[in-house]
């Protein structure tokens, strides 16, 4: 039920755009109302949750220190894993949220003949994320071709780099086929690691099956169908400009594969996908660990009851007299 | 309750198998030996904590109060507003399931809710009910499932099985950090009177008397007078400390575990020695007598409650700075609580070392400085004559404490000064160690003894490391900077690997201080036959 019914979502939005677009001539509305309300609902939904999360304080100086505090001067800090500075926190993001840091940390504990736990080094996780994260990205800046007139001279230069095997007409991207295998090792390894299986929900499926499908239909349109691109690029060029046209001769594929991206984008802001923004608003990490050195203000600080020292010798000043410990009150 | 009996090679058993059912669809089983008793309504009442009522964690009725699905949810709403960490934990999560095998729980169960990922999204499932979207129109297929009592014990039986050492937290791509998430749902259980009794009795104690154990202050003196007896009779020293003593330069707050038990009252016996070897002008004060928090396992406010009296019994004695003992999770409150609930500290001066004239900048708003960093400042200036020779009978690991190794990064100081007082050092294996260290497996407030066989568990991979040395370098010392770790490693070593002993760096700190004046010593601190001295007396 968890896979199958995020798998028949998607085969249902495949389905909705060919029918959509070859059945009923929908192309307006697959082609610039929902990517429209896509992106609006993006931009609208991903600002509204960051600032709903920003609307609570972090009370506390909560880092998670993974490294030598700052101490005595001859003990050398750990300036990244312990940050004492906001430069430190910046190194400390920065390595989070570029290079997966914590990710790479990972360990595969097993109990080894039921009396030895040993931990290995695992990476592919930390390495299949990576592969996917940039690969996704790149994808992405290649897009932007299509969003404007004339082409930007810096993605020649990221094509020219992602097509650098110079294999096949039209040229083969690596970052394409390295998306689709990563997402793929990403799916099979929740399907096929017991544990991940357990605890995966639908919404982690859902944008599985979507990505698949998105960089599907792309390398399909792009190597397979040969979709006619300067179609896509008016229509493209429309919606960037406010003034939408739908070309003809545009087969359905594209709306397909338009309609997976506008799903993905409306469906973001209400996924797990906002971990994107919720990294960076990570209180264990992106706090200065120097909660010794300066005090943190708590915004919703309150004064609470207390036992105070004359309360507590009015209780044993007895006491206290007979073992000649100093009071207040004789 | 049966007796727990359960040999090592029974609970080596671990079952990793996932059920056959879906979690959400596998009732909680509360099981003898995995949990701990309820608090007693006496220790409730003289903190004021709300629903206080007679419940059995066995029992089918939890005799809760009417309102209590209100109060949890108001209760959840509460928290999302006052904490970010909360509020985005409950979100971001993505499941990759890097913290599964991280947490010494699920390594010593292999309980599937005893993932880090599981023990949260126990409580997630709750919080896209009610609070999300997607949770209210698509329910289970978002993940999200009914406030019922059934779940109420679930989330109950496992955020008392989570310790918050941090580990997974470690290693989360996003530093989702499981202990923020326990300890907004042990407030939730608090606020329906379902607290526990290792906890509550612990909380009311300190709040009357000044600390956990209850002790009161004729008590704190003559316990440490019987230590100030054997340290003459081992040294032929007598010393004097001074308790509530206005005017001293330092107040000293170590937890007072430390004053009453084996092996913390050797670690107390250190502390002694060491700040009379110094001429330290320090008080111990028996109002302030309890450095660790219980109350930090009940409500951030109850924890507020408790600390409040570091400052203003500080403030009250007139002293410059405070100087704290050997604990975990009192580090971590002192740490990265203290300063912003009951500072600022601006009566204080910014701790300075007597003895070397070091500044301990890194403490300048708190004015709290660990006893470690101000040992380790003592030994590079050489102020401390020490005989390591008189620690060569044992061969000594170091455990990191969850809290002073990933709330605060101590890692250096206590190795340095383990290497200045003994000759045998060997490291557990290094995925075991410093940040990535494991917990004894019975710390907030879990180390009770009718959940040994939780703690057993919880304490298997920490265990487990310590047997690995003790194989292959014969370690026979686990040192630590923790009273919870020096109560409980005493019990999981007994169980998992004997042999080993559990002793603070204090302790060793004083095996091998050559004191003033002292008679030549023929016994460790705990009155065994110092090397070559067998059969001395």
């Amino acid at each position: 039920m968890k896979i199958l019914f995020p798998f028949f979502a998607v085969i249902l939005l495949v389905l909705l755009a060919v029918v959509g677009v070859k059945g009923a001539n929908l192309h307006f509305l697959f082609g610039v109302v929902v990517p429209y309300a896509a992106v609006f609902t993006f931009i609208i939904g991903v600002i509204y949750r960051v600032l709903k999360w920003a609307k609570s304080p972090v009370p506390f100086s909560i880092a998670t220190t993974c490294g030598q505090q700052k101490t005595l001067p001859w003990i050398k800090q750990d300036k990244l894993e312990n940050p004492s500075s906001t430069l430190h926190v910046i190194g400390r993001m920065a390595l989070e949220v570029l290079l997966f840091r914590s990710l790479f940390r990972n360990l595969k504990g097993e109990l080894k003949d039921s009396s030895r736990l040993i931990y290995g080094s695992d990476k592919w996780l930390w390495l299949a994320g990576i592969a996917f994260h940039y690969s996704f990205l790149i994808v992405l800046l290649r897009h932007i071709r299509l969003f404007a007139e004339p082409t930007p001279s810096y993605l020649h230069l990221l094509e020219t780099f992602d097509g650098f095997l110079q294999i096949g007409i039209p040229r083969l991207f690596m970052t394409g086929v390295i998306l689709l295998a990563a997402v793929t090792f990403l799916f099979l390894r929740r399907l096929y690691i017991p544990q991940v299986r357990y605890i995966s929900l639908a919404a982690d499926y859902f944008p599985l099956f979507l990505i698949i499908g998105i960089a599907t239909t792309g390398i399909l349109m792009r190597y397979f169908f040969k979709t006619d691109v300067v179609g896509v690029k008016e229509l493209t060029m429309g919606l960037v400009s406010l003034s939408p046209v739908i070309p003809e001769g545009v087969g359905a594929i594209f709306y397909v594969h338009l309609l997976l991206v506008s799903t993905l984008f409306a469906y973001f802001p209400f996924s797990k996908l906002m971990h994107m923004g919720g990294v960076f608003l990570s209180p264990t990490r992106n706090l200065t660990a120097n909660s010794r050195e300066y005090r943190r203000i708590n915004p919703w600080n309150y004064p609470v009851k207390v036992h105070t020292y004359e309360e507590y010798e009015e209780e044993f000043r007895d006491k206290m007299k007979m073992a000649e410990i100093p009071v207040e009150k004789e | 309750m049966a007796k727990f009996t359960a040999k090592p090679v029974d609970l080596l058993k671990i079952n990793f198998k996932t059920p056959k059912t879906d979690w959400m669809d596998t009732p909680v089983n509360i099981r003898e030996h995995m949990y701990c008793h309820p608090a007693k309504a006496k220790d409730l009442e003289t903190v004021g904590f709300p629903n206080i009522h007679e419940w059995r964690p066995a029992d089918d009725n939890w005799n809760l109060p009417e309102d209590w699905k209100e109060i949890v949810i108001n209760g959840i709403k509460e928290r999302l507003q006052k904490y970010r960490s909360f509020h985005v934990f409950m979100d971001i999560c993505v499941r990759c399931g890097a913290c599964a095998d991280k947490c010494h729980f699920y390594l010593g169960t292999g309980d599937p809710k005893n993932m880090p990922v599981l023990r949260a999204e126990l409580l997630r499932s709750v919080y896209r009910k009610y609070f999300t979207a997607g949770g209210k129109i698509f329910g289970k297929t978002a993940g999200a499932r009914e406030l019922t009592e059934d779940v109420l014990k679930e989330l109950w039986y496992y955020f008392y099985q989570c310790t918050e050492c941090r580990r997974c937290s470690v290693f989360c791509p996003y530093g989702i950090d499981t202990a923020e998430i326990t300890m907004m749902a042990r407030e939730l259980t608090n606020l329906l009177g379902l607290q526990l009794g290792w906890i509550g009795g612990p909380v009311a104690a300190c709040y009357m008397k000044g600390n956990h154990l209850g002790l009161e202050p004729h008590t704190i003196k003559s316990n440490i007078e019987m230590m100030l007896d054997d340290i003459e009779t081992i040294t032929g020293i007598r010393i004097n400390p001074t308790f509530n003593r206005k005017g001293a330069e330092i107040l000293f707050v170590t937890p007072s575990g430390d004053l009453f038990a084996m092996p913390g009252i050797y670690t107390c016996m250190g502390y002694l020695m060491l700040f009379h070897e110094l001429g330290l002008d320090y008080t111990w004060s028996t109002y302030a007598s309890e450095g660790g928090n219980f109350g930090f396992f009940t409500s951030n406010e109850m924890a507020k409650r408790l600390n409040y009296k570091i400052y203003a019994e500080a403030k009250r004695l007139g002293v410059k700075w405070i100087l704290g003992g050997e604990c975990g999770h009192m580090w971590r409150v002192l740490h990265q609580y203290m300063d912003t609930w009951n500072g600022p500290a601006d009566f204080l001066e910014v701790p300075k070392s007597p003895i070397t004239g070091t500044v301990f900048d890194n403490a300048k708003s708190t004015k709290m400085t660990h006893i470690s960093e101000f040992t380790a400042d003592l030994i590079k200036h050489g102020k401390l004559k020490l005989d390591k020779s008189r620690n060569d009978h044992l061969k000594v690991t170091f455990h990191d404490s969850c809290n002073t190794s990933r709330g605060m990064g101590l890692l250096e100081e206590p190795r340095y000064i383990i290497k200045n007082v003994c000759n045998h050092f060997y490291e557990m294996p290094e995925n075991t160690i410093r940040e990535k260290t494991f917990c004894c497996g019975s710390g907030t407030g879990l180390n009770a003894s009718e959940n040994m066989e939780l703690r057993m568990r919880g304490g298997l991979p920490r265990a487990n490391a310590v047997k690995y040395v003790r194989d292959q370098y014969g370690v026979n010392m686990l040192a630590n900077i923790c009273a919870i770790d020096r109560a409980t490693l005493s019990a999981s070593m007994d169980y998992w690997v004997p042999g080993v002993g559990v002793a603070g760096v204090s302790e060793l700190v004083a095996n091998a201080l050559v004191m003033k004046g002292e008679k030549e010593r023929t016994t460790d601190l705990r009155g065994e036959p110092l090397p070559g001295k067998e059969g001395a007396e």
